[in-house]
């Protein structure tokens, strides 16, 4: 664990940047918002998530699919909102402030995996749930698996698990790959070749955060690789796709879904069109759920939604489906009833395994252009009823 | 790794080298004619990529949207120093940062209260997109030439401004002693506003330039400050030519040495070793170079003592 990764940069600032947290602390503590407060609510659930700065688009989405699932049916549940700024040392202030002071029965909401690896151990250590809405790093997977700890979305390596079974079926022979250096970023390159059976044409990681891809794409022109896999979220992704579609390399380009999710793609335009990616969610998947969702995100946000509200969604109406069957207070009954996953998600059938991360399939999408709209297309699927690797090695 | 791969990477650090020099040399100038730190310099950036896009959404034209950028960020600028950072000249520098650290959280809520937290669309024109090829067969990107060209002729403009103008005149003056200046009947206000408009306007054309081929988000300046920041204090602290020569090293250094440091590591461990420990190593190594510059010449390459 090392929450100071993101950090690292910062160093030559430390001092100005001490006299400056109180001031950033005090602006994220005077975001939270608190929602259904109706007297005496039965579960109070904290949500921690990225709403300023880089990323905050994903954020965003994390906490409307959540609020839009509590407007539905969480009558009695209290949430409380706070930023984490994307910053882990922000997050583990924000999650103690919320254990112990606000005293929540929840937390979730957390992006990043970095900042999750340093919020999830403390909470579950401190007695209460953790769900997770998107971070799914194998530390926490595997041996480092917890009775209280829940993952709603997908262990990190599975998206690209998929990513690499796909691009034996489009015959890559010799891939290149990148991904940024931090947690998730080594388990997508780990996920892509535990799939992919051809050559490497080469590996490379980039800092977190980078924004200049040129480096990396020269060294893939002179790679000689016949397809290019890449994780790179948010932002990176933008960045990467516009730079890569300028340099006049032709290549096929495959990837998890979170270079492609809805709140990016049309920042990247027509750089985008007809790239293959790997997601467990789509707008089209076909069912009642689903459709619902998507039609009701858009008339309450006027947006569409990403695989990250939906996410957060499921998270929210998991949640709801266990406080309506045990009171929080009784942790194993509450625990069964998550386990038991007893609610319609927007992907259609939902389980989790034995170290309580999902069992699911993963679609393979195509970008399209409908009407003025860029978004994706589910055209095959990557993997059916998949489990991740480390599940045999938990406990539970 | 082949010559023409080489050659590719140093264009490459160069045109990341010019974009630095870009943000570097307003905050130089600002820091070096005023004795202001200005943090809120990544947001005069972030103001330039919105108002392109904005004005690019809307007109089509890539040339007005640099202009629009010059212009929202110059004016911004003015009003910023006219508003706030007027009355911090005579603070310390603790004072500056804080304030203009508020400053940052400010322009950031306000951009995405009017433009939400989504990322915004700013493409480079037709013209300008794909490749040329390069004497010796190098195949460029024709924007990130552009970028290299523009980048030099500001870097050009602003010596000459600043060695055989009035202006350059005062503000060398300025810099000098400041005291003096006034008492020589020199309006040093307006002197200071627009040494002020001015580096916004170079941080909002840079911000423009590199919205094209980046993503135009909110919070997408502190990255870059914090890089500007890394430049000046090796190139020397008010130096427009350390600026420069700052700008172009950390632009090699940095493109160099992500690019040649795997490969390095990669001759006696293994490959994917290799990878994890040299990108590693490699986003230190500007850091390593700053301390070194620093070791040596403690006021930085161009600094006076």
């Amino acid at each position: 664990m090392c929450p100071e990764t993101q950090d690292r940069e910062n160093t030559m600032f430390t001092t100005l940047r001490w006299s400056a947290l109180g001031v950033a602390t005090a602006a994220a503590m005077s975001l939270a918002g608190v929602a259904a407060a109706d007297g005496h609510a039965k579960l109070k659930v904290g949500l921690i998530t990225t709403l300023t700065g880089g990323g905050a688009g994903i954020g965003a989405d994390i906490r409307d699919g959540f609020m839009l699932a509590m407007k539905q049916g969480g009558e009695g549940i209290e949430v409380v909102v706070e930023d984490d700024q994307r910053k882990p040392d922000i997050a583990v202030q924000l999650a103690d402030k919320m254990i112990q002071s606000e005293k929540v029965d929840i937390l979730t909401g957390i992006i990043w995996s970095n900042l999750a690896l340093a919020v999830v151990p403390s909470t579950t250590a401190q007695g209460k749930f953790y769900l997770s809405p998107n971070a799914g790093p194998t530390q926490l997977a595997g041996r480092g698996c917890h009775e209280n700890y829940f993952n709603v979305a997908w262990q990190n390596d599975n998206l690209h698990e998929a990513a690499g079974a796909h691009a034996n079926t489009a015959g890559f022979k010799n891939a290149f790959i990148l991904a940024p250096n931090y947690p998730a970023g080594q388990d997508a390159l780990k996920g892509f070749k535990r799939m992919y059976e051809g050559e490497l044409a080469g590996e490379l990681y980039t800092k977190l955060g980078q924004t200049d891809y040129a480096a990396e794409i020269a060294q893939i022109r002179a790679s000689g690789a016949d397809g290019i896999f890449f994780f790179l979220p948010g932002g990176m992704g933008i960045s990467f796709l516009k730079q890569y579609a300028d340099s006049g390399i032709d290549l096929p380009v495959v990837g998890p879904a979170f270079s492609f999710d809805q709140g990016i793609l049309q920042a990247v335009g027509d750089a985008a069109l007809g790239v293959q990616n790997t997601s467990q969610w789509s707008k089209d998947i076909d069912n009642a759920t689903n459709k619902a969702f998507v039609a009701d995100f858009a008339a309450a946000y006027g947006r569409l939604p990403s695989l990250y509200a939906s996410q957060s969604f499921d998270t929210a109406n998991l949640i709801i489906s266990a406080a309506a069957k045990a009171d929080v207070k009784d942790q194993d009954a509450f625990r069964d009833a998550l386990r038991a996953a007893d609610f319609n998600s927007t992907r259609g059938d939902f389980k989790f395994g034995n170290n309580q991360h999902p069992i699911q399939d993963i679609y393979v999408r195509e970008v399209i252009k409908e009407g003025d709209i860029f978004t994706n297309k589910i055209i095959g699927t990557g993997l059916t009823d998949h489990q991740d690797v480390y599940a045999a090695d938990c406990k539970l | 790794m082949s010559t023409i791969l080489l050659i590719e990477q140093i264009l490459n650090g160069l045109q990341f080298g010019v974009m630095l020099f870009l943000m570097a040399a307003g905050l130089t100038l600002i820091f070096g004619v005023m004795g202001l730190i200005n943090l809120a310099h990544g947001a005069l950036y972030m103001v330039g990529a919105f108002a392109a896009a904005s004005m690019a959404a809307w007109s089509g034209s890539f040339t007005l949207a640099l202009i629009a950028a010059l212009v929202a960020a110059a004016m911004f600028g003015a009003l910023i120093e006219l508003t706030v950072i007027r009355r911090l000249y005579k603070r310390d520098h603790l004072d500056q940062v804080l304030a203009t650290f508020a400053l940052i959280l400010v322009f950031s809520e306000a951009t995405r209260w009017v433009f939400g937290s989504f990322p915004l669309f700013l493409d480079m024109p037709d013209a300008l997109s794909g490749t040329v090829m390069l004497p010796g067969g190098i195949e460029y990107s024709k924007y990130r030439l552009t970028i290299i060209i523009i980048g030099l002729l500001v870097a050009l403009g602003l010596f000459l401004l600043i060695a055989r103008t009035r202006v350059g005149m005062r503000i060398r003056a300025g810099e000098n002693d400041r005291e003096m200046i006034g008492a020589l009947g020199v309006d040093i206000s307006i002197l200071y506003t627009m040494v002020f408009a001015l580096g916004a306007a170079l941080a909002g054309l840079s911000g423009a330039l590199v919205g094209a081929i980046q993503s135009v988000e909110v919070g997408m300046g502190e990255p870059v400050l914090i890089l500007a920041f890394v430049v000046i204090v090796i190139g020397g602290i008010g130096s427009i030519k350390g600026a420069l020569a700052g700008a172009i090293l950390v632009g090699l250094t940095d493109t160099l040495g992500r690019t040649l440091l795997p490969v390095l590591f990669s001759t006696f461990m293994d490959a994917s070793a290799a990878t994890t420990i040299g990108s590693a190593l490699a986003s230190m190594l500007i850091y390593i170079l700053m301390a070194g510059v620093l070791i040596f010449k403690p006021t930085g390459l161009f600094g006076s003592a």
